[in-house]
């Protein structure tokens, strides 16, 4: 329900995303099973396991899905083995493999060590996935600089604190330099905290090749008794859009690879010596093979004129005026960057409003604070049908037809164009034709325990899927309780996740936050149920640390039940409402009603009063559902 | 946020006081009632003059008065009921005020940023394109007495409030967002125009179409609208574009940060800078980035003082004389007439284009003499007479006072004997002239005589200075002959 917030394009456009795959015949379900046995000796990795015949475990499917209930699970292992790291089962190579090491996949692996399984995380290009590499981390760096950017431009801002700053100025090296820069430190976080806690990293495209049984790189297969697909997505571009960026690193590296062993092949038919390839391989010679061929296949890197966020976070170039396509939370972000970088933006928006997945007060606020007063204009309720790269000295140029009558509307001329309108799954080479799954607008389809579902509606057995590949929530953090739900569920816990209770942000200036439902929904829920709806809100000019930062732009709002005092939504624009909504969220997760929160203390003066403002506005009929803890004498 | 912000302000600036008219609730029996004897033409026209105001709502009860954030329409924009015009900001938030008629907006009496106690006229709502006319004519006469509470003696018409109604409830309307406006805005086939160029010509009433932009592929760039509204870049929109060294840029403002200024004495008053009191400063401050080298030299001036009698009826200043003799000085050492803006090269300019510094009344301007070197002397006397008016009218054209590649300062007429100028930003030197005074010499063999001298202390950027000493070291002849720039005032005597 929430995955809407992070897909910007339309309806009409999401039908454009990579075709579904077609469905697999069943004969083709064990195709590859004879390879798998060779592989073991690659690892040499045998374990004596002391693990116990896990009780059958009835989680969370247990009274959801009819079809579930008589669809025979093998039997589990439980590991509780006392060995840290965890040791496979008997018969399986791990108790858990994930393929994909982003962040979800990460979050999966750590808590499955802490619950004592052996785990091993298939990655087939760089640990960290989009969110570390091409995401929310890059993205961070880039809007830390466009917000010190926007406060020493600010000469209102400024003389109204009594400072005197002249031009402030930038050099766009040093900027895509900090970005990288974090980005690199991230990875490395990441993949250090793996490996300390001993998750094996295998490296390779992962490849599923039946139930429990995955291949990972060139042929090596391992065993495992539950398997997470995490394997995330990469950005949408819509059908008539010519990007001109570079082949993506997983899409250069697979070319790449498939050219050398082609080469190779070839060699060994001239020569006649088949050591070739083993010489080949394992020589110096490689490293220098491998280069060329890669310069070869990549793209040289100049000109590039349209983009998606991959290229963008780059910070290649700046141009002039830049046109984003989709003004969500990308577009959002990216137009912050732009514009405080000194670039002029034109949105492009397929809805008929601006920043389309917020509630409506909230996009409305943000349009008065991070649109109107910037150097943006915008297009809505039209589709970019075709946009042509820069080329011979003629400017990217963007045709506009009206999202409903088709017809053409007008044509951009622009330096740029960032294409921002979402993100489409990543499961090329995963092989779900090999246990008869098939994707739903590319997205791999399961049920609320993020178990797949095949495609005849039944589950596949001791598979999983979180993250963005199933899109449910496309958010780095929703990916990653997702990956603990599912390691919960394995390890004998049932646990569901509650998506309502994940808090999303936008990191403008200022920042946008929320959780819950959006006003509109929390309406039609409750002339669906029956209950009433009551809305609180509280402005940032009222709090004192917003107007000492001289920051009192904003607005919190509360969407609550006056009847039992049940939080459904909370949105936030204003400064650091990323990091204010999380007592909201928790409060929602945990169930915590507002009669009860209302009587928690903050701190003053903080930005948190805010909030604390907002659940002591609302008016709640029940009294205190539980009184708080006993007292304590001091 | 149901506030009615309109009220039936009825004006009736063609009609007579007579006739009354108005209430939108109940205009149709008023007006038979009241003007069922007027002759039919005269109801007609009220009809046709129904102008309403849009009021500063009372958002709250500790309200008193109101600042406008922003203008959701702009003038011109069609409205219908229920659509949000403006956000007001009260003491305690902001709120957008809805309107409760159709209509065109016709005039903004209170623009963005500005206050207006609750109840004033804010801004005025015409219901048909031909009433816009008058009611711009009516906020112009508003916008004079803007802060002034509405009226209650106003006579014109029976005014009738609508009390400004406030519901408890947001309002529940999904918020519609103006339409984007490119598509409309240029209907005239392809004039591509950046979103804040579009943004400040709105702001400034500029018609994009006709503009003819500079920009990249012909587009219309800020600075084409900037330039069509006659007003100079307030600032430049994006002082951090260029990957400009942070520490250059930062260089001028450390002594601002670094020692601050000791409170004014009692007593004292404080007149801010003019704008051009302010360029100056600016261009001033930015000319201490540029380490200068500074060389004075004494020339004698018989040869020009007589060469100066002899033009002088022909009207002929001395400001040309110099000019004159530097355009040709210029023209044989091009490195002086260059520019180093990088610190990494020179740039040499194709023209020779000679700044002169004259005191206008308020301030200082550089108007400048273009291609100085090729127009003779008559000319470029002529040329600098209707710059100087120009100048002392203030209606230099931006290329008539920024394009210079040299700039000489004199103020020998003031008795002035030497001083030092101040290199301008962008120019490769100045030449500051001191005045000419008899002045005991003695030549190679020991002879006393008095001879006219004069003072001229070039400074020139660094950068330039390698060259500069190149000039005069390698050239002995052009030393020998004195100073370079003035040995060739006896060249224009030969071409005289």
């Amino acid at each position: 329900m929430q995955s809407s917030l992070s897909l910007s394009f339309s309806p009409g456009s999401s039908s454009a995303a990579p075709a579904p795959r077609s469905r697999v015949p069943p004969d083709f379900l064990h195709i590859a099973a004879p390879q798998t046995l060779a592989s073991l000796r690659f690892y040499g990795i045998r374990r004596e396991v002391l693990g116990f015949s896990s009780l059958r475990r009835f989680g969370c499917h247990f009274s959801r899905r009819v079809h579930v209930v008589s669809h025979e699970r093998p039997p589990r292992r439980l590991s509780a083995s006392a060995s840290d790291n965890g040791s496979a089962s008997k018969s399986f190579d791990y108790d858990l493999v994930i393929i994909g090491a982003g962040v979800g996949g990460h979050g999966a692996a750590l808590h499955a060590v802490e619950k004592g399984l052996k785990t091993a995380i298939i990655e087939g290009d760089v640990v960290g996935g989009t969110c570390v590499n091409r995401g929310c981390v890059p993205s961070k760096a880039l809007l830390a600089v466009s917000g010190r950017m926007r406060e020493l431009q600010n000469d209102h801002h400024l003389k109204a604190l009594g400072l005197q700053v002249d031009a402030a100025g930038y050099d766009r090296k040093g900027v895509a330099d900090h970005a990288n820069n974090l980005a690199t430190k991230i990875r490395n976080n990441l993949t250090n905290s793996m490996k300390s806690l001993g998750v094996d990293i295998l490296t390779g495209v992962g490849t599923i090749l039946g139930p429990q049984k995955v291949k990972y790189g060139k042929d090596n297969v391992v065993t495992a008794r539950d398997i997470i697909v995490a394997t995330g997505s990469v950005p949408f571009v819509p059908k008539g859009i010519q990007v001109d960026g570079k082949l993506s690193a997983l899409k250069a590296s697979i070319l790449i690879h498939k050219i050398e062993v082609s080469i190779i092949l070839l060699l060994e038919t001239i020569i006649h010596r088949d050591y070739f390839t083993k010489y080949l391989f394992f020589s110096p010679l490689n490293g220098f093979f491998h280069y060329f061929i890669t310069c070869l296949c990549l793209e040289k890197p100049t000109g590039k004129t349209v983009i998606t966020s991959d290229h963008a976070l780059k910070l290649e170039f700046i141009p002039d005026w830049i046109a984003i396509v989709g003004s969500g939370y990308i577009g959002l972000e990216f137009s912050d960057v732009y514009t405080a970088l000194g670039s002029e933006v034109t949105f492009v928006e397929a809805l008929d409003q601006l920043m389309p997945g917020f509630d409506p007060e909230i996009s409305k606020l943000a349009q008065r604070v991070l649109i109107n007063p910037r150097n943006i204009d915008y297009h809505t309720g039209v589709f970019a049908s075709k946009i042509t790269p820069a080329k011979d000295g003629k400017p990217v140029t963007i045709e506009l037809i009206d999202a409903k009558t088709k017809e053409p509307k007008d044509t951009l001329e622009v330096d740029a164009a960032l294409i921002a309108t979402g993100r489409a799954p990543f499961t090329q080479g995963l092989g779900l034709e090999n246990i008869n799954v098939v994707t739903q607008h590319g997205f791999i389809p399961v049920d609320e325990c993020m178990r797949v579902v095949d495609a005849n509606g039944n589950l596949v057995p001791h598979l999983y899927c979180i993250g963005d590949a199933n899109g449910k929530m496309m958010l780095a953090h929703a990916a990653s309780a997702q990956g603990i739900s599912v390691v919960e569920q394995v390890t004998g816990n049932d646990h569901v996740l509650n998506h309502l209770s994940i808090p999303a942000a936008c990191f403008t200036h200022p920042e946008i936050s929320m959780v819950g439902l959006t006003e509109p929904q929390a309406r039609e829920k409750a002339q669906k149920e029956g209950f009433e709806v009551r809305i609180a809100k509280t402005s940032f000019k009222a709090n004192t640390k917003a107007l000492a930062e001289n920051e009192g732009e904003g607005l919190a709002k509360l969407i609550y039940r006056p009847d039992n005092g049940e939080i459904l939504g909370v949105h936030i624009l204003g400064l650091h409402a990323a990091d204010l909504i999380h007592e909201a969220s928790n409060a929602i997760a945990l169930g915590t009603r507002i009669q009860d929160i209302k009587y928690a203390v903050h701190a003053h003066p903080t930005l948190s009063e805010v909030i604390d403002e907002l659940f002591k506005s609302a008016k709640v009929h029940s009294e205190v559902s539980s009184p708080a803890s006993e007292p304590v004498a001091v | 946020m149901a506030f009615s912000p309109l009220s039936n302000a009825a004006t009736s600036a063609t009609a007579k006081p007579t006739l009354s008219f108005s209430s939108s609730l109940y205009p149709w029996p008023r007006r038979f009632q009241s003007s069922a004897p007027l002759p039919r033409r005269r109801r007609f026209v009220s009809i046709q003059s129904k102008i309403r105001e849009i009021f500063m709502p009372a958002l709250s009860s500790t309200m008193t008065e109101g600042k406008i954030v922003s203008w959701v329409k702009s003038e011109g924009d069609v409205l219908s009921k229920g659509e949000s015009v403006v956000v007001v900001e009260s003491d305690k938030a902001d709120m957008d005020v809805e309107t409760f008629y159709d209509g065109i907006l016709a005039a903004i009496v209170v623009p963005e940023g500005e206050t207006a106690p609750v109840g004033a006229p804010i801004g005025l709502l015409a219901e048909t394109e031909d009433e816009i006319a008058e009611a711009k004519a009516k906020a112009a006469a508003k916008s004079g007495s803007a802060s002034a509470p509405p009226s209650p003696t106003k006579t014109e018409a029976d005014t009738t409030f609508d009390t400004p109604a406030v519901t408890a409830t947001p309002a529940p309307a999904i918020p519609q967002p103006p339409r984007a406006t490119p598509g409309s805005s240029k209907p005239s086939g392809k004039v591509v125009a950046t979103p804040f160029a579009k943004k400040l010509a709105k702001q400034h009433k500029v018609d994009i179409n006709k503009l003819v932009g500079t920009g990249p592929y012909g587009r219309v760039t800020p600075e084409d609208v900037e330039a069509a509204a006659g007003i100079k870049p307030s600032k430049p929109a994006v002082p951090a574009a260029q990957p400009a060294p942070v520490a250059a840029a930062a260089a001028p403002s450390k002594p601002a940060g670094a020692a601050p200024l000791p409170p004014p004495l009692p007593g004292s008053t404080v007149v801010p800078f003019t704008t051009m009191q302010a360029a100056v400063s600016k261009n001033m401050m930015e000319s201490l980035t540029v380490p200068t080298f500074r060389v004075g030299y004494p020339v004698l001036t018989d040869a020009l003082d007589t060469l100066y009698e002899k033009v002088k009826p022909k009207g002929v200043t001395m400001t040309a004389l110099l000019a004159k003799a530097a355009a040709m000085a210029l023209a044989q050492h091009p490195v002086v007439n260059a520019t180093c803006k990088d610190g990494k090269s020179f740039t040499y300019n194709s023209s020779i284009n000679i700044a002169v510094a004259v005191a206008i009344n308020g301030g200082l301007i550089t108007p400048v003499l273009q291609d100085a070197d090729k127009l003779d002397l008559y000319l470029l006397s002529q040329k600098w007479k209707e710059l100087v008016e120009k100048a002392r009218s203030k209606q230099l054209q931006p290329h008539e006072y920024n394009s210079g590649t040299f700039t000489l300062s004199n103020l020998g007429m003031f008795g002035v004997d030497r001083f030092d100028a101040i290199l301008p930003p962008g120019q490769g030197a100045i030449m500051a002239v001191g005045a000419s005074k008899p002045t005991v010499v003695a030549d190679a063999d020991g002879f006393f005589s008095i001879k006219s001298k004069m003072l001229v202390s070039p400074s020139t950027s660094t950068q330039n200075t390698w060259c500069f000493f190149r000039i005069h070291l390698c050239h002995n002849h052009i030393l020998s002959c004195r100073y370079c720039w003035v040995c060739h005032s006896s060249l224009i005597s030969i071409k005289l």
